[in-house]
């Protein structure tokens, strides 16, 4: 393997890596604050992928397909809250895995009316459909980097949201003490209705913006659900920070394990879960 | 939670017509209802998880997928191997991998659990989607079904409906009584106390772990019976029976039938199987049937909201409030 | 001088910048209840915790017969012989009283493993119960379910469950919280009947009952101890009657 090969890989792996991550920090984000585990989560990165694809058919563009599909699905976020997740504050997980997985397949069934079975491509924005030259003979898609950039600055948006603000305050609060954040005023109802829509909104951001490379089909959600699990588990559940390292982690692995060992690519996430499951059980930042 | 009495009565009742159900000649029932007892077997062996161990598993499939592609992969192409040590040993790579995976894996709690166990069976559904080792993607068949032969003499021909029928029948039968002796033995009981308090039993002096991966392994081989019984029945094995809906519909099948009850999750096998088949016939609902997974989904989501016990709960309070009301 | 059953050395349990047992040194004899006293958040439940195994210590040792059981998980220390009762009650709500006692019980016996025969069946671990409940004065509520029963009976049923298990020392976590005058009065009785046979550590605010069953009392203030010895000597310490002097004096009875 040369440099330029190398390269080529980590950059591949850093954008693979912080893609996972915004969707997997929903995932972490819900579950550590507001103690749901989401099976469906997956199923908004595939909402998200579709409603880029039929918007930009009516819009004929990326970038309005997505200004206009973000708050969409903040709304479904919200609707869904209001009207499913509520219901699961506070019960066994047993029954939000069974709600949630109802969910996936009312999503998918959905999905399956509204849009139909088919594979669909998107363009990239004309803007970004170029390459860029690194070194002398290797060039690199814009749109990749462009996608890398977009994560770094959301992840950065996303700690700034947490720890700077007075909701990211009154989300950890909420996280720690529900009962107590109430007593003091927080309304706290409404912070998890944000979270959860936040959560949505990312998985599906990630899914539109990620939608010109990997193509728009059916259970596109489903690998991405199962990679962001093993990603909360490495990372440990409630860690934005966890989530994070262990997305470049998984990034990475995959991304070199498919161009080294291509037969066996697929096991290495679950290697490496099993390897974290024998050394730290509770994952490497695990807040709970 | 422990069966009433009345419902061991009528459980022998319901195998007893079941028994006779064959000589009602309908091909397409006594399929039918074949599959539904291999889910009801499928079904009891994650009840032992869920509902009596308080482990919440969503990777159940890998077992029934492990012992159908072993009979599969154990078989010479066009002849057939005896039931009698191809089951035990199908079962077996289930009980090992169950030990494997389950060291790991019960060392993880609540969510975690949950994440992990889906986690793995994506593995093993990796292992045989994506690499030549069980054919593929597109599954193999199974030409020449296992044979059932005492000293040369045929027992069942499980080429026949209705022997199949009657072998799945009498499994279905002892899992469900071997599993009610085992619950009420004290390592069932000690079970029963790691779900209700875990922490406390293991004050008391009682290795958990010890007793969760027993739990684990037998559910897993349990699991594996039905995958096994599963793959003659259909003569053919495919990644899709490792697949996770595989094991969100089991699991399924357990809530809504009543976890905790053996005899719930047996209820719940029949309901939702019945269920499927009549949300997807065309021919009472027209196109509408296309898209029978929107009605399953909505159906999961409002029992997951409305019947935390499941049917099995809607009886026992309705025979409570009879109980009540005669009292 | 006979030995401790159970000793600590100089044990000590942080959380990150918080140091919850300070250097703590105790011995807890056989027929000795050894009461350990203090303000809400000095250290006597993590105490408890780490003696009983739900913790692992910092640093110190735990002997318990000599032997260094420091960072033994909770089922072991349960089988060597040390019990425990909790504060907030830990019993199998569920289950009824008689079933509480019998799974507790079973842990001892060589038949915790059994498969196929039915557990009511083994007359040796019904027999354990059947005492464990008598000995708390539980009989007559034998086939109650534990939820149905009233807070004094579930925090008796605490005690069975852990005498149940058949131990030598007895970790009591506020046995007496929540109970009313009667309640305590048959719970203080019970603690002086076990004292015979076993070496008790108890943990209590309440200090009528402290002084009616301690041999021996520790006093500890922010992870520490503050003093020991005996009931009179304690009392009589100047460095107790400082910490309590112009504030809540604990030892006023």
């Amino acid at each position: 393997m040369n440099f330029s090969f190398f390269l080529i890989q980590l950059l591949n792996g850093m954008q693979y890596g912080l893609l996972l991550f915004l969707v997997a920090s929903g995932l972490t984000l819900v579950f550590g604050i507001m103690g749901i585990i989401n099976l469906a989560h997956g199923s908004f990165y595939m909402v998200g992928a579709y409603l880029a694809w039929w918007l930009a058919g009516m819009t004929g563009s990326l970038t309005a397909a997505i200004l206009l599909g973000i708050p969409l699905t903040v709304i479904l976020g919200m609707s869904l809250e209001w009207l499913l997740m509520r219901r699961l504050y506070g019960r066994d997980h047993l029954y939000q895995v069974l709600l949630t997985y109802g969910l996936i397949l009312v999503l998918e069934e959905t999905r399956s009316i509204l849009w139909g079975d088919d594979v669909y491509g998107l363009k990239v924005p004309d803007m970004l459909n170029q390459s860029i030259a690194l070194t002398e003979n290797l060039s690199y898609p814009v749109y990749r980097l462009f996608i890398s950039g977009v994560c770094l600055l959301l992840a950065a948006g996303l700690y700034v949201l947490i720890k700077h603000t007075r909701l990211g305050m009154m989300i950890r609060a909420g996280a720690s003490n529900r009962e107590m954040a109430q007593s003091l005023g927080i309304n706290i109802k409404l912070v998890y209705t944000l979270v959860f829509a936040l959560g949505v909104a990312l998985a599906a951001f990630a899914g539109m913006i990620n939608a010109p490379v990997s193509s728009v089909y059916p259970s596109m959600g489903n690998p991405v659900l199962i990679i962001c699990f093993v990603i909360v588990v490495i990372g440990g559940i409630g860690s934005v920070k966890g989530a994070m390292a262990a997305s470049i982690l998984i990034g990475m692995a995959d991304t070199f394990g498919q161009v080294l060992v291509p037969e066996v690519s697929g096991m290495i996430v679950y290697l490496l879960m099993a390897g974290l499951l024998v050394w730290r059980p509770e994952g490497l930042f695990s807040r709970i | 939670m422990r069966p009433h009495r009345s419902a061991d009565l009528f459980i022998l009742l319901m195998f007893g017509l079941l028994a006779l159900f064959p000589f009602a000649e309908s091909t397409f029932y006594t399929q039918l209802l074949t599959k539904i007892m291999i889910m009801a077997i499928f079904a009891m062996s994650l009840d032992l998880l869920v509902g009596y161990t308080g482990l919440v598993s969503f990777g159940h499939a890998a077992y029934f997928g492990l012992a159908g592609y072993a009979l599969v992969l154990m078989s010479p192409q066009y002849e057939s191997v005896s039931l009698w040590w191809s089951l035990p040993a199908a079962m077996s790579v289930c009980a090992l991998f169950a030990l494997i995976t389950g060291m790991l894996v019960l060392r993880t709690r609540g969510i975690y659990f949950i994440m992990v166990t889906l986690a793995f069976a994506q593995m093993v559904f990796f292992v045989f989607h994506d690499t030549k080792f069980g054919g593929g993607s597109d599954g193999i068949f199974i030409y020449a079904k296992p044979t059932l032969v005492i000293g040369g003499f045929e027992l069942l021909n499980l080429e026949k409906l209705n022997h199949l029928f009657y072998l799945v029948l009498i499994f279905m039968a002892a899992v469900y009584f071997l599993l009610r002796r085992v619950l009420a033995s004290t390592f069932g009981r000690a079970l029963l106390g790691i779900k209700e308090n875990e922490h406390r039993m293991s004050a008391l002096g009682f290795p958990t772990f010890r007793y969760k991966l027993a739990s684990y392994v037998l559910s897993g081989a349990l699991g594996g019976l039905a995958g096994y019984l599963a793959a003659i029945q259909y003569g053919f094995v495919n990644p899709e029976i490792l697949s996770w809906h595989h094991s969100g519909t089991v699991l399924m099948m357990v809530i809504m039938g009543g976890m905790g009850t053996l005899y719930g999750p047996m209820v719940g096998a029949f309901a939702f199987v019945l269920l499927q088949e009549l949300l997807s016939d065309q021919s009472l609902l027209g196109q509408v049937a296309k898209h029978w997974q929107l009605a399953m989904g909505i159906f999961v989501i409002l029992v997951a909201l409305y019947l935390p016990r499941g049917l099995a709960g809607l009886l026992s309070r309705k025979a409570k409030a009879e109980a009540a009301a005669d009292a | 001088m006979r030995d401790a059953i159970l000793r600590t050395e100089k044990l000590s349990k942080r959380f990150g910048g918080l140091t919850a047992v300070d250097t703590v040194s105790i011995d807890l004899y056989m027929g000795e209840v050894h009461a350990v006293i203090g303000p809400n958040g000095a250290g006597k439940s993590t105490l408890t915790n780490l003696l009983s195994g739900d913790l692992p210590p910092s640093s110190g040792a735990v002997l318990f017969e000599g032997k260094d059981i420091a960072g033994l998980r909770s089922d072991r220390i349960s089988r060597l012989g040390i019990g425990r009762s909790y504060q907030k009650t830990n019993i199998f709500l569920p289950f009824t009283v008689f079933e509480n006692c019998r799974l507790a019980a079973q842990s001892r016996t060589p038949h915790a493993w059994r498969v196929f025969n039915g557990a009511p069946g083994f007359s040796d671990i019904n027999r354990l119960a059947e005492e464990a409940m008598a000995t708390a004065g539980l009989t007559p509520r034998r086939d109650m379910v534990a939820a149905a029963l009233s807070h004094g009976e579930q925090r008796q049923l605490e005690i069975a469950m852990c005498l149940a298990t058949r131990p030598r020392v007895l970790l009591l976590d506020e046995p007496l919280a929540g109970m009313g005058p009667q309640e305590s009065q048959d719970m203080v009785e019970l603690i002086q009947r076990l004292a015979a046979d076993h070496a008790i550590m108890l943990i209590e605010h309440d200090m009528d009952a402290v002084f009616a069953v301690a041999h021996k009392l520790t006093v500890m203030v922010n992870g520490e101890v503050l003093e020991s010895g005996t009931p009179e000597e304690v009392r009589a310490s100047p460095a107790v009657q400082t910490a309590y002097l112009g504030g809540e004096d604990l030892l006023d009875d």
